[in-house]
């Protein structure tokens, strides 16, 4: 709750007004009675049409101002709830944006986009209503066990057990309907993953035939959600009946209890009409504090769900934001005695791993699937922190580095070709955000892009469709090329970014990198054709340094570098 | 939206379509809600009842030494009896509509599900999958709060405003009478201020889809945000859709939220009109004190449901404009039935004919014209090009995932759009680069198009393409959850289960579409032995970058643009000194 309490204090003139005046008017509303009250009395006994209207032209003074005060506290109240939940969906899309890859694969996508939207609506929705409610009928159920006390003490006595069961049946049932809550909003994560996976499979699906059984196992995952949301819903069900019951007992025991005491002379008859009365407001106001108590209950829920993730502490920190030097004279890249485990994973993903990297060289890592070049070159900007040893670029650990230090020396291009909505511009910016159309079309030149985008309608400003749907894997590829390019990085990572490219165009590609991109670079692959202009190259044979040196060295002294190039060459003779 | 000018009216025409669109969803359940209205209809009465048995016993309870204890234990009984069955009635009537409710959205979602399956390809290709998402899912529930809300609270609430009146009426007609002249008033701010707000919830939903799929870019691409420092202006752009949606959410909640202040005003005027009119009469005797007493509890139980009832309707406006989202995408044209279409009875033998086709994905813009060619029963066809030229366009027509415009396709004789869609693609085994896993076990992943097979079935074709290793060292083995989007597995190990499923299956033809591009070459030499066995007398698609591996085959097309601009066989191409000899010399020039 101390992040709430955080996020009101933003809002501390609005979160206090809006009650105040919510209070404000719930006085003015507990004077009508009294108004009528007078009318009765001093108006009709008198016969006093004067009077009568009078009190009339008061209560409608009443009205207008209660009204006034409404109108007010709802303003605040909706400024100041939709004002949390903004700071707070700011707060969390950042946080979500810090967490390391390792946490977000295994919360998943769609919950995070669930706690984003439905989650902090349903904050927000319960902050509204308690800012306008949670003080208001507490306060009219309090009035109203004062009054009674005020008429008569076994009354109020009554009043008091009365109120206090009634607390007891709400936070019990609150209690009990909570983890449904909670179950039911996990079942809805689950139904929105299965959405998902079907819109982005759909081709796969459908070559398999399989829509119906997918809708039938989808319908299964429906009829489990209904299943938990009636089961809650039910039992929340039970809050508005049960306390009916309760009030309307004590009404029975005041008509019984009151009938005795006017009988011996303690009460008049006008004062138990007033106790039922009051006895009346208190149950529209519990009904009222009850649906906000179901109302906050679902929002509490849905709080702690955020909380968790809120609660979830990075891997990979940044330790500081300053820019530290390079140590003079030492390698580019230096991997010491590195090894790396994946969460949850039994074995290393990489082991043991030494090796130096000069500057300007060109390393090509090669391996089979598994073998743990990929995690090896996410080392490097740090996506994933070593387990144990060091990694160190320019002689410094990449730890001391701050992230927009490290990762501005690298440019990394990803296995999966990741583009966004926007333009072709727009998204090579990504990769330096100053850069000249002319440096972007250098960049697409190098990247074998150029002749591609140039025939695209307008160019440069072709729109990318979100997820570059628009284009083919090729032509993705080659744009990630061209923007890890365009910042002519320190540092190029290729990690198996060349795999929807056709022969001819990756060639071209390897002379342009080799000949216009200045700088180190990393090309992580299965081919070893693909490291033809490699200057030396690292073998990786299940996370372990199979051997490492050039093509000649390699093939002459390492094994399994052999077995890599003659399987390829037969699969070529084929 | 049109403005109406009668600004009277509750709900527009377009409103209103949709709201009897929402009532043939609630059709099925006619009975329940008719045993939902007795209900309602007993429960209000029995409410209404109470407070009568209540004031007949304080009747008896006169003053001091004048308690008629005969009337008072009778009458409290009785009460107590009264309220009992009100709760119980109150707790069936939540029960029957929660079961309507959840029964309602959870068809709703199967519906859409299932239209999601039916409808063209180009759906799901061309719009957001985090907008489809939010209809799928949160417009959904909107629907399921308004529909909860309306349900109890509608149906309570006019059988209480029509109670009260007859009660009112047959008390005193004269102060009904003000009591039904003002009431107008409170239904006329609510319906007022429902209407101004429609549009403001209108723009918060859509605010909405547009982050949610901001999110969805963002968060499923984090590697990329990370490594370009692109994070602060990922947050930046969130905070300016997130201002946005503050702005408009501001709003929507706080001029939906004066609703409740301006009716109670209303019904403040309308307690204090009755207590002035009563008030008068009692003066001149018309009424006593008492039955006053009782006029103005009526006239709060009268004036209290047209509070809640324009509650819901602030709340049913909002469910309004995201059913209407849910009923665009369930509006979207279906692809066309095909269940009269013929099936193909026997196993096809694999000759494929490409007749003057055309096809273009937007009608504008051209993209294959005059296509011919024809694939004999086990040829082997290659089809090469540079990247974007077109080559999965080849695999969505050879699918049926989307139909030509003109000309025709035939397999073995049979123009394929008169066969049933399922039957097309259940002759071919499809791997595509990018590929596709589901959030299952291994092996039902592998079994994925052959659900029956037994675990040794699925272990041999593992083996074969030499995944057993790695899936045996997985936590559970065969039995391991892969994660959304196959979790943990790289994307080589990804594609050698997607080459398992399509082996398990052993269909009549292939498509593969570099289906080994993310897998080692050591692993891949070990494949290839099956895949040559998987594609001896099989008609068989395969689109490579290595021309190496195609030269066999028995035709070649060569594409460009989205159109093929050479065929035949290796020789031949090389002949022609084309596109494709240009390719080929390139290869090996390197």
């Amino acid at each position: 709750m101390e992040r709430m309490i955080r996020y009101l204090k933003e809002y501390k003139k609005e979160s206090i007004l809006g009650p105040a005046f919510k209070m404000l008017e719930a006085l003015f509303d507990l004077f009508i009675p009294v108004c009528v009250a007078a009318m009765i009395d001093k108006g009709v006994w008198a016969k006093s049409s004067g009077y009568i209207i009078l009190m009339a032209v008061v209560m409608i003074i009443l009205g207008v101002v209660g009204l006034a005060s409404a109108v007010t506290a709802q303003f605040f109240a909706a400024r100041a709830s939709v004002g949390v939940a903004t700071t707070m969906r700011d707060e969390l899309f950042e946080h979500i944006n810090d967490l390391s890859y390792a946490e977000i694969d295994r919360i998943g996508t769609p919950t995070l986009i669930n706690r984003m939207t439905t989650d902090i609506n349903q904050v927000q929705n319960g902050l509204n209503l308690s800012l306008r409610l949670l003080l208001r009928s507490p306060f009219i159920v309090l009035g109203s066990v004062i009054a009674a006390f005020m008429i008569n003490g076994t009354a109020g006595v009554l009043f008091f057990f009365v109120t206090g069961v009634l607390a007891l049946i709400v936070f019990k049932l609150m209690q009990l309907s909570m983890p449904g809550y909670k179950k039911v909003q996990g079942q809805l994560d689950v139904v929105l993953g299965k959405t998902r996976e079907n819109l982005i499979g759909s081709r796969v699906v459908r070559a398999f035939g399989r829509q119906d059984d997918e809708a039938k196992d989808y319908a299964n995952s429906t009829k489990l959600l209904y299943k938990l949301q009636t089961r809650v819903g039910n039992l929340s069900a039970l809050m508005n009946p049960l306390t009916y019951v309760l009030i309307n007992l004590g009404v029975a025991a005041i008509i019984i209890v009151g009938g005795f005491q006017v009988d011996e002379g303690h009460l008049t008859q006008g004062e138990v009409v007033a106790l039922v009365n009051y006895m009346s407001q208190i149950l529209v106001e519990l009904i009222k504090l009850a649906n906000l108590v179901i109302t906050v209950n679902r929002s509490l829920a849905s709080y702690s769900r955020i909380d968790e993730i809120f609660g979830l502490e990075p891997t990979v920190k940044e330790e500081h934001q300053f820019t530290i030097p390079a140590v003079n004279g030492s390698p580019k890249i230096e991997f010491k005695n590195v090894s790396f485990t994946y969460n949850g994973s039994p074995e290393a993903a990489v082991e043991g791993l030494n090796f130096s990297i000069m500057h300007g060289e060109t390393i090509g890592i090669i391996g089979g699937t598994g073998s743990g070049k990929s995690t090896l070159a996410q080392l490097i900007p740090r996506f994933y922190d070593a387990t144990e040893g060091q990694v160190l670029v320019d002689g410094r650990d990449v730890k001391e580095y701050s992230f927009g230090q490290l990762r501005g020396k690298i440019g990394y291009v990803p296995q999966k070709a990741v583009l966004f909505k926007g333009t072709v511009r727009d998204n090579i910016k990504w990769g330096k955000a100053l850069a000249s159309d002319k440096e972007i079309n250098n960049a697409l030149e190098i990247a074998q892009a150029k002749s591609f985008v140039d025939a695209k309608k307008g160019g440069l400003d072709f729109m990318v469709e979100p997820n570059g749907r628009n284009l083919s894997g090729g032509q993705r590829q080659r744009l990630t090329i061209a923007r890890a390019v365009v910042r002519k990085p320190e540092i190029l990572i290729l990690d198996d970014s060349t795999s929807a490219l056709d022969y001819a165009t990756e060639a071209k590609l390897r002379d342009a990198l080799e000949y216009r991109n200045q700088g180190t670079t990393i090309i992580v692959t299965q081919r070893a054709a693909a490291l033809r202009n490699a200057d030396r190259i690292l073998c990786l044979e299940d996370g372990k340094v199979a051997g490492m040196g050039t093509h000649e060295e390699l093939y002459r002294n390492c094994p399994v570098y052999r077995e890599i190039c003659i399987s390829q060459l037969e699969g070529d003779d084929e | 939206m049109s403005k109406n000018k009668t600004g009277k009216k509750m709900l527009d025409s377009r409103q209103k379509a949709t709201l009897k669109r929402v009532m043939g969803l609630i059709k099925p359940h006619t009975l329940l809600m008719i045993v939902s209205f007795i209900l309602a209809i007993g429960t209000v009465g029995l409410t209404l009842y109470a407070p009568i048995v209540a004031g007949k016993a304080i009747d008896a309870i006169i003053g001091a030494k004048k308690v008629d204890f005969s009337v008072v234990y009778p009458m409290a009984l009785r009460f107590v009896i009264v309220i009992a069955a009100t709760a119980v009635f109150q707790w069936l009537l939540s029960v029957i509509n929660n079961h309507v409710t959840f029964s309602i959205i959870r068809n709703l979602r199967n519906r859409l599900f299932s239209h999601l399956q039916n409808m063209p390809l180009m759906y799901t290709d061309s719009n957001p999958t985090g907008a489809v998402i939010n209809r799928v899912i949160s417009d959904v529930d909107q629907l399921s709060d308004g529909l909860l809300m309306g349900f109890t609270q509608l149906f309570t609430g006019v059988v209480t405003i029509i109670g009260t009146l007859v009660i009112m009426i047959l008390l005193k007609w004269q102060i009904a009478i003000i009591v039904i002249v003002l009431t107008p008033v409170s239904l006329f701010v609510a319906r007022y201020i429902a209407r101004k707000t429609f549009d403001m919830f209108q723009l918060q939903t859509d605010t909405r889809g547009e982050m949610t799929a901001l999110v969805d870019e963002m968060v499923g691409n984090q590697k990329v945000v990370w490594a370009f420092n692109h994070k602060d202006d990922v947050v930046e752009q969130f905070g300016i859709i997130n201002k946005n949606l503050k702005r408009c959410s501001q709003d929507a909640v706080f001029f939906s939220s004066l609703t409740n202040p301006c009716t109670r005003f209303v019904n403040s005027l309308v307690y204090v009109g009755v207590g002035l009119a009563g008030c008068l009469f009692a003066i001149g005797g018309g009424i006593s004190v008492g039955v006053l007493t009782v006029f103005l509890s009526y006239a709060n139980q009268y004036t209290k449901p047209f509070n809640e009832i324009s509650g819901v309707i602030a709340e049913l406006q909002n469910a309004l404009a995201c059913v209407a989202r849910v009923f665009e995408l369930l509006d979207e044209k279906e692809q066309e039935d095909d269940s009269r279409q013929m099936e193909l009875t026997s196993r096809v033998k694999g000759a494929v004919e490409f007749k003057k086709v055309s096809f273009s994905y937007i009608p504008e813009l051209p993209l294959m014209e005059d296509v011919n060619f024809k694939v004999l029963p086990g040829q082997h066809v290659a089809i090469v090009g540079p990247t974007g030229c077109g080559k999965s366009t080849l695999i969505n027509l050879l699918m049926r995932f989307y139909d030509i415009n003109y000309g025709s396709i035939s397999l073995d004789g049979n123009n394929i759009n008169t066969l049933r869609r399922k039957s097309v693609r259940d002759c071919y085994g499809m791997v595509l680069q990018e590929t596709w896993l589901k959030n299952a076990s291994v092996k039902d992943n592998i079994a994925y198009g052959k659900p029956d097979a037994t675990l040794e079935e699925i272990i041999e074709v593992a083996k074969a393409v030499h995944a057993d290793g790695f899936i045996r060292r997985l936590p559970d083995g065969y039995n391991t959850i892969l994660g959304e989007d196959g979790g943990s597995l790289s994307q080589g190990q990804k594609q050698q289960l997607c080459i398992a499923r399509v082996m398990l299956k052993l269909p009549p033809m292939l498509i593969l579409d570099e289906a080994t591009s993310s897998i080692d070459s050591r692993t891949e030499l070990h494949i290839q032995h099956a895949f040559a066995r998987l594609m001896k007398g099989r008609t068989s698609f395969v689109v490579a970058h290595r021309l190496q591996t195609i030269q066999d085959s028995d035709l070649i097309l060569v594409m460009e643009d989205g159109a093929i601009v050479e065929k035949g066989t290796h020789e031949e191409l090389l002949a022609m000194c084309g596109n494709y000899a240009e390719l080929y010399y390139s290869q090996f020039a390197v």
